[in-house]
């Protein structure tokens, strides 16, 4: 009996531990793509792409977030704070929408933007809600609560991960390997939270703020396909060309 | 640990205070089962993103879900503890060898659930290890259950000597039914728990709830046509057939509320209170379903006695 229960004992964590080797197989998929050959990049002809994104439909009703179980989350908040799952403006805008150029960019390696990407934990909520990065670019993660949160990123291209930030904890240095549109952001420990991050092989992205208006510079001439994704609405596309030192405008509407 | 000489020969005695440590245990592995699905049902699962220390500490800030986290753990290692001491009780005073054995498997199965739960922990929830954790905690709870039924007055009174074992019971269509009922309810309860992990849809488990509602409603039907009365084994029964029905209302709560709150920005409470009731209910589905078979199966391997005089005794 005792040597079966051995047997029984050794044989279940090696059976499950079986059972997770996709993960295995996501930690090789970590590893970054080559960098393709690099033709010169002409400054001088770079154009511009700009635009704004509009909401047309009955206004959205913003829920109220429930703190009051997390006294050090509510606290911060004088009344309850509403979800940022849709950010309108007041002149009929969309915010958080990320926009990127989805096809036709040149193969090569882009330099990274010379913006830190920064992801903050303030009174309970992810500041900001939506960013963009490079791949490989590093993010810094920072919990300024004085409570703790996980930050519990969903990948499905890249690799998963889950670690734990202290109160005022040490800034988190993190990055993705692989382009990913888009990669949501949780808090286990509050479930309200989420944000999402746009994982993008070049630099020609941006996220809509409090105006709606969206700018992409450094665009080589082109034909191109440009997206925008919303977190509710989903995503749109539409095919633009653009001329040396062009500066072209396209807006996206997301109907509601 | 050796079993103390001569102990298998003697008849087994029924112990108050074993039986009533039993059911202590049963009850705790219910409340942890209900802790459990606490944490799932506030997406608490890796809210806590070490193991076996919690944000590195025996003791973190219980707060958010933390809290369903971290508290989960706190009344597993409970259990844990109190399974020891169930096993080295009966280890130590309980006649019936394979009881002793049940105790031991018991251990062996707290364990493995500790082990399985941190995996979901250290690997992010992997669909096959979280269904895993869900169906042996209900396992689980069903042994602990039996063993209170077996430590029961009414268990070694109405029985005598080695009445749980199923090599003696005789064949036929009540004992067959007996077998299908709890393995048909640990089936569906596996629908259910891969269903919760987003392994499967809501059509299997649907369809599993009415293929074993149907089943423990025919089950009841043939129980109360062969032994009518007031015996154990209609009680155990009627009981299944409650509590399925209760499991069945509540099966429906836990989906109504859960679409009425699609949009929810986070848990909303009575999502949450219709979704934990009705993993709870499933785990006393199981056990009861369990405790049926028990009884019927049980009784039938009486002294080799025919299953109808044999369940007369448990009357």
């Amino acid at each position: 009996m005792k040597h079966r229960l051995s047997v029984i004992l050794l044989v279940i964590p090696v059976f499950f531990l079986a059972a997770c080797g996709p993960a295995k197989e996501e930690a090789k998929k970590e590893e970054a793509p080559a960098a393709a050959a690099a033709p010169p990049i002409d400054e001088a002809s770079a154009a511009t792409l700009t635009g704004k994104v509009s909401f047309t439909g009955p206004k959205p009703v913003l829920k109220a977030i429930s703190m009051e179980a997390t006294p050090a989350c509510s606290r911060q908040h004088s009344t309850a704070p509403r979800s940022e799952e849709v950010v309108l403006n007041a002149d009929g805008t969309l915010q958080n929408v990320f926009v990127w150029v989805k096809a036709g960019v040149p193969e090569r390696q882009w330099p990274m933007p010379a913006t830190q990407a920064k992801l903050d934990q303030l009174s309970c909520i992810y500041k900001p809600h939506v960013i963009g990065v490079m791949v490989n670019q590093e993010i810094e993660i920072s919990n300024s609560d004085p409570t703790n949160h996980n930050i519990h990123p969903l990948p499905k291209v890249n690799r998963e991960w889950n670690e734990s930030q202290p109160p005022k904890g040490d800034v988190k240095k993190k990055q993705f390997p692989r382009e990913e549109i888009m990669i949501p952001v949780k808090c286990n420990v509050h479930p309200w939270m989420r944000s999402y991050i746009g994982v993008v092989s070049h630099p020609f992205f941006a996220v809509t703020g409090a105006d709606g208006a969206f700018t992409i510079k450094g665009l080589p001439p082109g034909e191109y396909t440009l997206e925008a994704w919303h977190e509710k609405y989903g995503v749109q596309e539409t095919k633009i060309t653009v001329a040396p030192k062009e500066t072209k405008t396209s807006d996206f509407t997301f109907k509601g | 640990m050796a079993a103390p000489a001569g102990r298998t020969s003697t008849p087994a005695r029924y112990q108050s205070g074993l039986h009533r440590y039993a059911i202590l245990l049963a009850a705790a592995t219910l409340l942890l089962v209900v802790a459990g699905a606490s944490v799932t049902s506030n997406q608490a699962g890796l809210s806590v993103p070490d193991w076996p220390l919690s944000y590195g500490k025996l003791m973190p800030e219980m707060t958010g879900g933390i809290f369903f986290e971290h508290g989960h753990r706190m009344v597993a290692t409970a259990v844990g503890l109190l399974t020891i001491v169930m096993a080295a009780w009966l280890w130590r005073r309980e006649s019936r060898r394979w009881l002793r054995r049940l105790g031991l498997a018991a251990v062996a199965a707290v364990v493995a659930q500790g082990i399985l739960g941190g995996m979901t922990v250290i690997f992010l929830l992997p669909k096959a290890v979280s269904i895993g954790h869900a169906c042996l905690a209900q396992l689980f709870f069903a042994a602990t259950v039996a063993i209170a039924l077996f430590t029961s007055r009414t268990w070694m009174t109405g029985t005598t000597g080695s009445g749980g074992r199923l090599d003696s019971a005789p064949g036929g269509e009540l004992r067959r039914l007996g077998i299908a009922v709890p393995a048909a309810a640990f089936a569906q309860l596996a629908l259910g728990a891969a269903y919760r992990h987003k392994a499967i849809g809501l059509a299997p488990h649907v369809l599993g709830a009415a293929a074993v509602t149907v089943l423990v409603l025919f089950f009841w039907f043939r129980v109360l046509t062969k032994f009518p009365g007031p015996g154990l084994l209609p009680r155990s029964a009627a009981w299944l057939v409650g509590i399925t029905l209760a499991q069945v209302f509540l099966g429906v709560g836990a989906y109504m509320s859960r679409v009425a709150t699609t949009d929810a920005v986070q848990p909303m409470p009575v999502m949450v209170v219709f979704t934990v009731a009705h993993v709870a209910v499933g785990a006393l589905t199981t056990a009861a379903s369990v405790v049926c078979s028990i009884v019927l199966l049980g009784a039938a391997g009486l002294e080799g006695r025919r299953p109808a005089a044999a369940a007369a005794d448990l009357a």
